[in-house]
């Protein structure tokens, strides 16, 4: 199968896209990145996302997936000769499932929330609320690994790629804040695990590097901050 | 092996009744727990300390959270009836797409145009109408969203049909007007005994908004 069969709309920085990414190196499947241009969105991406025009997009010959988490359920039930990402048995997916859905739905928002904070009071309460969050995936973390290295097992999962297509983002946060998320005192698991996640053969070449993505907040912080001009 | 099943819900919640669809459709035995949400029961915080809302799925003592993910996890385990996602992964990513956009627009949208005023209101109102169109063009000509057999997606809507009269009466519009073809869908699919057992009554929901805003409002 030819790499141009199975394309990624996305961005280099963008963690959603990423999981995709991931997801397509685990099952060793060639695929061509299509960097979208967030300033203005490509006719191929509102074409085959016109619901949401967001990426990730995965386009598998005529076909386009949409939404991150349905991109990698699709991706591990198509290429099924390699590395299962779901747990096999229905428990420990429903379990999977639903950390990942409390990620996108509750502990993303809150860690965007930090960079958004408006003076030093609403900071410390953002940060707060991000660092109780990673206590809860600490003790997922311990319940969903049974002793071994990553959420999935012995390999990375569903779970490993959910929250660990984060860690750049939240890298550049603890820089620009100066403040420890990930930290020894209260998820000293998920500290080795971070490690293990980016060091991963299916992760290490799309995970950006902390700098390269600090100086791109900075950008992109500067342009939240700058005057709304009319559309 | 005992199959010890119980849901804890709330009569009038969507997201229970996804539930129980899918149990019907499954024809599980369960026990239904109904739940007092001002007063939560130390069994539901114990099961669902995360979020602490219904419904929560207990199978062998062991909770499941999240209506859409207790839906798919009732579809992998009790395999002896038809499955309700489809079997094609494209397919299959079509479904979760569709009940992903569900649970992202016409919850907001009918809660705004329910309870809130004003603005808000009106704008929430908006977002419904134009999310229910969107559903309906992809339902197309189709019996059910999945195409010939009921299964996820109509599992994951058909329960808002049920608010409907309520956010009809909120509003001050017709969903029939705007949307013909969703409500010929909605009367297929409460042919189905899973579905017409399992959603509350549309004028007890009526009753139950105009109850809750009185007391809001006293």
């Amino acid at each position: 199968m030819s790499s141009s069969e199975v394309k990624v709309l996305g961005a280099w920085a963008s963690p959603f896209v990423m999981r995709a990414r991931i997801s397509l190196n685990i099952k060793s499947v060639d695929y061509e990145f299509l960097q979208e241009n967030l300033g203005s969105k490509s006719e191929l991406l509102l074409k085959s996302n016109p619901v949401h025009k967001k990426i990730p997009v995965l386009i598998h010959g005529d076909k386009a997936i949409s939404e991150s988490l349905v991109i990698v359920q699709y991706i591990d039930e198509v290429w099924t000769s390699s590395e299962s990402i779901l747990p096999s048995d229905p428990y420990d997916r429903a379990i999977a499932r639903f950390w990942a859905a409390y990620l996108d739905e509750k502990w993303f928002p809150s860690m965007s929330k930090i960079a958004r904070a408006r003076g030093e009071e609403e900071k410390k309460a953002a940060i707060k609320l991000v660092q109780e969050g990673l206590v809860l995936l600490e003790d997922a973390y311990t319940k969903c690994s049974k002793g071994k290295m990553f959420f999935g097992g012995e390999k990375i999962g569903f779970l490993d790629i959910a929250l660990g297509c984060f860690l750049g983002w939240l890298r550049v946060t603890e820089k620009a804040h100066k403040v420890k998320l990930i930290d020894e005192a209260y998820s000293p698991g998920l500290v080795k695990w971070a490690e293990n996640f980016c060091a991963d053969a299916a992760v290490k070449d799309v995970m950006p590097e902390t700098d390269k993505l600090y100086e791109f907040s900075k950008v992109l912080m500067a342009k939240m901050r700058a005057p709304q001009k009319p559309a | 092996m005992a199959n010890k099943v119980v849901l804890l819900d709330f009569w009038v919640s969507m997201f229970g009744m996804r539930a129980r669809i899918a149990l019907a459709e499954k024809c599980v035995e369960y026990e239904y727990v109904e739940e007092d949400l001002r007063n939560k029961s130390p069994r539901l915080l114990q099961a669902n300390p995360i979020n602490k809302k219904i419904p929560v799925l207990l199978h062998n003592d062991k909770p499941i959270c999240e209506s859409l993910i207790i839906v798919q996890y009732i579809d992998e385990v009790w395999t002896n009836k038809p499955s309700l996602l489809p079997s094609d992964p494209y397919e299959r990513a079509q479904a979760r797409f569709w009940a992903d956009y569900v649970d992202k627009k016409i919850y907001d949208g009918g809660r705004k145009t329910t309870w809130s005023k004003g603005e808000e209101k009106e704008a929430g109102k908006k977002d419904l109408i134009e999310s229910l169109k969107v559903l309906e063009k992809e339902l197309g000509d189709k019996p059910y969203f999945g195409g010939e057999s009921f299964g996820f997606v109509d599992i994951a809507l058909v329960p808002f049909s049920s608010w409907f009269a309520a956010y009809e009466a909120e509003g001050n519009f017709s969903i029939e007007a705007e949307c013909p073809k969703l409500i010929a869908w909605v009367k297929r699919c409460l042919e189905r005994e899973s579905v017409s057992k399992a959603l509350a009554d549309p004028k007890k929901v009526v009753d139950f908004v105009n109850t809750l805003k009185q007391k809001m409002a006293a």
